[in-house]
């Protein structure tokens, strides 16, 4: 056990425990993008900045998301230093999601309204955090999409932009983007995943007893061929029905 | 991007792709090597090369893809058979080299970035290729072409097959 003083409290943490962890259990406020408990922190999105002071007298400006308390360090989360970087990068992500609601609320809460950046393209709302890429990698498994290209060409892709080979429409990435930049109906037996710059349509199968269409076959496929055990009788009911 | 390119036999891509796979131990890490022997072999990295390359390697499709997009030296589309590469680094800049890729791109009828009809041409344009005392320059073919003037770029042109 070691202490870490948090705006001038004390507090107890493990080891290798991060600034944001031990923030969260005690209920202090830290803004996150690109954290998920779900997959590994990755620190793309920079809203986490927080100031620290170590025992050796190291003082500078980092991500609570990924570091490390150690025992004497001294955090503060919202002092003038952190909130001016802060609002300049919200300021930034303002610029890059001028279209996103969940950039906009926490850039209010910060007390920003409007970018002095130039916004680089009306309608985007996506963040870069690669949250939808490690969920596919480190959750799934399946790394059926990536960050391609550089620089302000950056974006989240599929191989080719049309191969979705790897994809099982689980639908990850949608519920785990912070800024619903990924979106995905079910319609008609259809499956529509949408990206920023694609579209995928995947297959659903229908619930025997109650006719809802409730899981994509291409799931159902990988489900079979991962698990030994199971028969395609088990994907005959949906949740709801198979009680 | 635009241009439409033909599927290649995977056949012909294997036999081609295997040596260099074979060369590397069939070491992922060694990715970028191997990508940049790939496209050594095929001038540039076609589809079926980056899935054969994944499937060999056992890794996913999506970093080969990633890879593959993010170094400016990799190439997706087929390349022409000269590459042209204008210097714009500060020292060629203010010496016109503005001027020299405008001329280029009027010869040729091509924009930077781009690759003439006739797969003849690859027009590109890069940072600093550190000759600078030799500015404006284009290099082309890995060979430098210094001291550039408007005037000397169509013979420079003609002489290319």
């Amino acid at each position: 056990m070691i202490t870490v003083n948090i705006n001038g409290k004390d507090y107890s943490a493990e080891k290798d425990e991060t600034v944001l962890a031990v923030a969260k259990r005690n209920f202090i406020y830290i803004p996150t993008f690109c954290h998920n408990e779900a997959v590994a922190d990755y620190g793309s999105c920079r809203i986490c900045m927080v100031e620290i002071w170590t025992k050796k007298g190291k003082n500078k400006l980092v991500t609570a998301c990924l570091f490390p308390v150690e025992d004497g360090l001294k955090v503060e989360t919202n002092n003038e230093r952190v909130l001016f970087i802060r609002k300049n990068i919200a300021e930034l992500l303002l610029a890059k999601c001028p279209a996103s609601a969940e950039v906009a609320e926490i850039a209010a809460q910060l007390g920003v309204y409007e970018t002095k950046y130039r916004i680089e393209k009306d309608g985007n709302k996506c963040i870069l955090c690669a949250l939808c890429t490690r969920v596919c990698d480190e959750v799934v498994g399946r790394k059926a999409i990536s960050l391609v290209n550089r620089g302000i060409n950056r974006e989240v892709a599929i191989p080719f932009y049309d191969n979705a080979a790897a994809c099982i429409a689980c639908g990850s990435c949608v519920y785990i983007c912070p800024t619903n930049a990924i979106t995905m109906t079910d319609k008609d037996g259809i499956r529509t995943i949408t990206m920023p710059n694609c579209e995928m349509k995947f297959a659903l199968r229908k619930c025997n007893s109650c006719g809802r269409e409730w899981i994509p076959e291409k799931q159902v496929k990988y489900f079979l061929s991962s698990a030994p055990g199971l028969t395609i009788e088990e994907f005959d009911l949906c949740q709801s029905c198979r009680k | 991007m635009s241009k439409q390119v033909e599927a290649l036999d995977m056949q012909e891509v294997l036999a081609k792709v295997n040596p260099v796979l074979e060369k590397h131990g069939y070491d992922d890490g060694m990715l970028v090597g191997i990508l940049q022997d790939v496209q050594a072999q095929f001038n540039y990295l076609p589809r079926e090369a980056l899935i054969a390359v994944a499937q060999r390697l056992g890794i996913a499709l999506s970093r080969v893809f990633s890879v593959a997009t993010f170094f400016k030296a990799f190439s997706l589309t087929p390349r022409g058979r000269h590459q042209l590469q204008v210097c714009m680094g500060t020292a060629c800049h203010v010496r016109g080299a503005a001027r020299i890729l405008e001329k280029f791109e009027t010869q040729i009828g091509i924009k930077a970035g781009q690759t003439s009809e006739d797969m003849k041409y690859t027009l590109e344009t890069v940072g600093c290729v550190g000759a600078c005392a030799l500015g404006p320059l284009v290099v082309l073919d890995n060979e430098f072409e210094g001291h550039l003037t408007v005037d000397k770029i169509e013979p420079i042109l003609e002489r290319l097959d």
